[in-house]
């Protein structure tokens, strides 16, 4: 099943995604118009798309908007929500708010990071599968620790609960490629 | 209290007419408030928070951007605001790399000064551990980034005066940086050099490169003839790091400094300067005869040139050909006096010491060279040359007055008024006239292209035909008159433009000074060099017209064309970066790719690229092409451009796309 989820999609299929990703970057600037002020908007839809934001792209909506590439990409960094890295097909976000903290978040993070081998600083795997995040609150303290799994709330969790969704996670990922 | 439309502070009534901020009222009435993120050219941040006053019940509050309401009691010197003020500093000293006695603004820093006027003698919170890669790329500057206070001066002063807006903050907290985008060094963004975010960084983040160790290392070097131009700017200016006042003319003393620094021969770019009017204003006059390349620009400014480079594409052919004053120097003695000399061109070592950073990235560019040996070896500027009359232990103010060398020595305040803004105008308006009709001119002043107003304008008659001049400077105000160039509603036939407000007197390489008076007063000073010049007017440089006869034979000659004029170059392609969209997966293919780069995107090539994706599809060829969408084809004059495999097409708008698809892409694949 690992060698499964190496496995990089075939060229025509990337291709086709990409032209279609471009095409929906175009959409949304003429959707959202070229004010400043749409830049955020912009942003959060085109990362949809990718799952991150490409510096290419990037420099991209800033020649369509008439901004500096500097400052699109200080709007970039900023926001938490957006990433300059590719992320993952399934982000996983830890809370690590004050109630989850006292609840054990952490070894359900460590937990995670040590099954996909996430040293230092790398919070994505080489599969562009998983990508580990931690937040700072997801308003569902009742259920602390939480964590949310790209649209998805699991709550009250261990490190051998979140292993068990994660083995399920893997088995419906292989079956749908 | 005392009167309606009045606030007190410190106990004093100060009336209020119309100020904007407190900011300005205590500076009114000879209070100065500590400021670093307050630039009276740049928009209001109150980000720096230095500025603090104490209101009565609205407690501690930034000067700089509250307006004063009639009946405000407000403190400038309580006990908290001194408490304020200090704690504020120490942060900022917490987070700042305080090796002072190495940094290249020891003495000049903002930083280091008010922790001194406000005896911060100890910081609670420690030191920031983590140090960050200084940033060397660029040829003029270089960026510190642990000095950085995040004031956020260098970034207005970009976007706001340069409209180019290289620099911004990125991240977020303690992990807030002000950088190029995405991270890159300055070399690979396009910065034009202009150095102006290091003239009005407070600290020692953003510097100009020191070169004066290879100054030394050439001025040593017994096998080296060491020449060295000195730029008009520079003797208005040069005065004021050894405590003369701005604006004074200093000429001699720069001369003499320069003879005991060890310079084999000093020499004055203004010579080079007339040259450059003669070359100028007979390309102007050839091209107003055969109306074409309309409105000319002026090329004397490296910053402008790089900026239009990367900007304005469809207009670099309008720029005049000539190369700078500094190059034109440069490449005479490397090509024709070494020569004579009897020398090669690598014996000869050129200084030029200039008011300007991006003279140091313009004399390095390849195309002015001899022989493979560069025209200009080393660009120092008017702070540089200060430092090494320091370290020589000269006393400036005290050297007798010297007189420039020859051949390259004697000079017209036409080639003075290069300094300051409008000064190439007004050379050439001087020289115009006489050269068409060779009937003298009387009046040698054009005071409506003077002053620092963001745009003048001027309407003179040259034999006869009404000729319409703009200058401007600030790249922002270029920007802004291009636009209406472009949209059709001004029409010039000359424009000057200088990068730097004021022009080269307020250029980054001179002495730091964040109070536009003084570049008022260093304007003053050159257009009294100017009245003061036995000759006003370029064409009546005796030397000039022996430099045609011995090596230039006349203006826009061959010879002339070789040592004086240039080409340029398009660098509106960001490096690297192009979106493929469709992938061939046979054999037989075609390469396609789609400008959408910013001259091209304006002219639709983006429906372009969207009309040939549909009759790809509809061809069914999809498979059959490598589409992609690129970011600079050079074509910019003729836009939206398109290149099939190596050939380029231009002007493909999106009425065009279908038939250019069928004839040049559809036909290879049948």
């Amino acid at each position: 099943m690992k060698q499964e989820l190496l496995k990089t999609t075939p060229e025509e299929e990337q291709s086709s995604t990409y032209q279609r990703k471009f095409e929906k970057v175009n959409e949304v600037i003429n959707r959202l118009g070229r004010s400043r002020s749409a830049l955020i908007p912009i942003l959060q839809e085109v990362q949809e798309e990718y799952r991150y934001l490409p510096e290419e792209i990037l420099t991209y909506i800033a020649t369509a908007l008439d901004l500096s590439p500097a400052s699109v990409f200080g709007v970039a960094t900023f926001y938490a929500q957006f990433s300059l890295e590719p992320k993952g097909k399934y982000v996983i976000k830890i809370c690590d708010g004050t109630a989850c903290h006292v609840r054990g978040s952490d070894p359900v993070r460590e937990a995670l990071l040590k099954r996909f081998n996430l040293e230092g600083k790398k919070r994505t795997t080489d599969d562009l599968r998983f990508t580990v995040e931690t937040v700072s609150c997801l308003g569902a303290c009742g259920l602390a620790p939480v964590v949310l799994i790209n649209d998805k709330i699991y709550g009250q969790m261990t490190p051998e609960a979140i292993n068990l969704i994660i083995d399920e996670i893997m088995k419906e990922d292989a079956e749908d490629e | 209290m005392a009167e309606k439309n009045s606030v007190l502070i410190d106990g004093q009534v100060v009336p209020l007419n119309g100020e904007k901020s407190i900011l300005e009222l205590t500076r009114k009435i000879g209070i100065e408030l500590p400021t670093f993120c307050y630039h009276s050219e740049l928009s209001l941040y109150g980000a720096c928070r230095m500025c603090v006053v104490e209101i009565e019940g609205r407690g501690i509050m930034a000067s700089c951007s509250t307006p004063p309401v009639p009946g405000m009691k407000i403190l400038t010197n309580s006990p908290r605001v001194q408490r304020v003020r200090r704690t504020v500093l120490e942060l900022l000293l917490a987070n700042h790399d305080r090796e002072c006695t190495t940094c290249d603004r020891n003495g000049t820093c903002k930083l280091q000064d008010l922790a001194n006027r406000f005896g911060v003698k100890k910081i609670r919170f420690g030191e920031r551990d983590l140090k960050l890669p200084l940033d060397t790329s660029s040829p003029s500057l270089v960026r510190d980034p642990n000095k950085c206070i995040l004031c956020g001066d260098c970034v207005r002063m970009c976007s706001e005066v340069q409209g180019i807006g290289v620099l911004d903050f990125n991240g977020r907290g303690s992990s807030a940086q002000v950088t190029p985008a995405f991270n890159k060094d300055l070399a690979e963004v396009d910065c034009v050099n202009c150095g102006q975010c290091s003239a009005v960084c407070p600290t020692g983040a953003i510097v100009v490169k020191d070169e004066t160790d290879r100054a030394w290392a050439a001025i040593n070097n017994p096998e080296k003839l060491v020449v060295v131009q000195v730029a008009p700017a520079v003797r208005v200016a040069l005065g004021e790091e050894f405590g003369l006042p701005a604006g004074e003319l200093v000429t001699g003393k720069v001369v003499a400094a320069l003879k005991r620094l060890g310079f084999d021969k000093v020499f004055d770019t203004s010579l080079a300067a007339d040259l450059t009017v003669i070359e100028e204003t007979n390309e102007f006059i050839d091209r107003l005869q055969k109306g074409e390349r309309l409105p000319q620009f002026t090329s004397c400014c490296p910053g402008w040139v790089k900026y239009a480079e990367h900007n304005e594409a469809e207009y670099l052919k309008h720029l005049s050909s000539c190369r700078s004053p500094q190059q034109m120097f440069g490449s005479l003695v490397k090509k024709h006096w070494a020569t004579e000399l009897g020398k090669k061109p690598e014996d000869i070592f050129v200084v030029s010491i200039m008011p300007c950073t991006a003279k140091k990235y313009e004399a390095g560019l390849p195309q002015f060279t001899t022989d493979g040996v560069p025209d200009v070896d080393l660009v120092l500027t008017t702070q540089e040359l200060a430092r090494m009359i320091r370290e020589a232990g000269l006393l400036f103010d005290q050297l007798e007055v010297e007189s420039f060398d020859t051949p390259f020595g004697f000079t017209t305040g036409a080639g003075v008024i290069f300094g300051a803004t409008g000064g190439v105008a007004e050379a050439v308006l001087r020289a115009a006239h006489e050269l068409v009709t060779g009937e003298p001119i009387e009046q040698v002043n054009f005071t409506e292209v003077r002053g620092f107003d963001h745009r003048k304008e001027a309407t003179v008659e040259i034999a006869g035909q009404e000729i319409k001049v703009a200058v401007v400077h600030g790249l922002a105000n270029a920007k802004a008159l291009l636009k209406e160039l472009k949209e059709g509603k001004v029409h010039y036939d000359i424009i000057e433009v200088m990068a730097c407000p004021g022009g080269c007197i307020g250029g980054a390489g001179q002495p730091i000074s964040t109070s536009p008076e003084t570049k008022k007063e260093r304007a003053k000073g050159i257009y009294n060099a100017d009245k003061l010049s036995q000759i006003r007017k370029a064409q009546d440089n005796p030397v000039v017209t022996k430099f045609y006869e011995r090596w230039l034979e006349k203006p826009n000659s061959h010879a002339a064309h070789e040592a004086l004029h240039t080409a340029y170059v398009n660098r509106s392609r960001i490096n690297g970066e192009q979106i493929q969209l469709l992938t061939s997966k046979q054999k037989e293919q075609v390469d396609v790719a789609v400008c959408v780069g910013t001259c091209c995107y304006l002219k639709g090539s983006y429906d372009t690229l969207n009309k040939f994706m549909q009759q790809a599809e509809a061809a069914k060829v999809t498979d059959k092409i490598n589409l992609y969408a690129t970011f600079c084809l050079e074509g910019c004059e003729q836009s939206p451009a398109v290149k099939v495999n190596n050939q380029i097409i231009n002007g493909v708008t999106p009425d065009q796309a279908e038939k250019v698809f069928k004839e040049k892409v559809l036909s290879k694949l049948e």
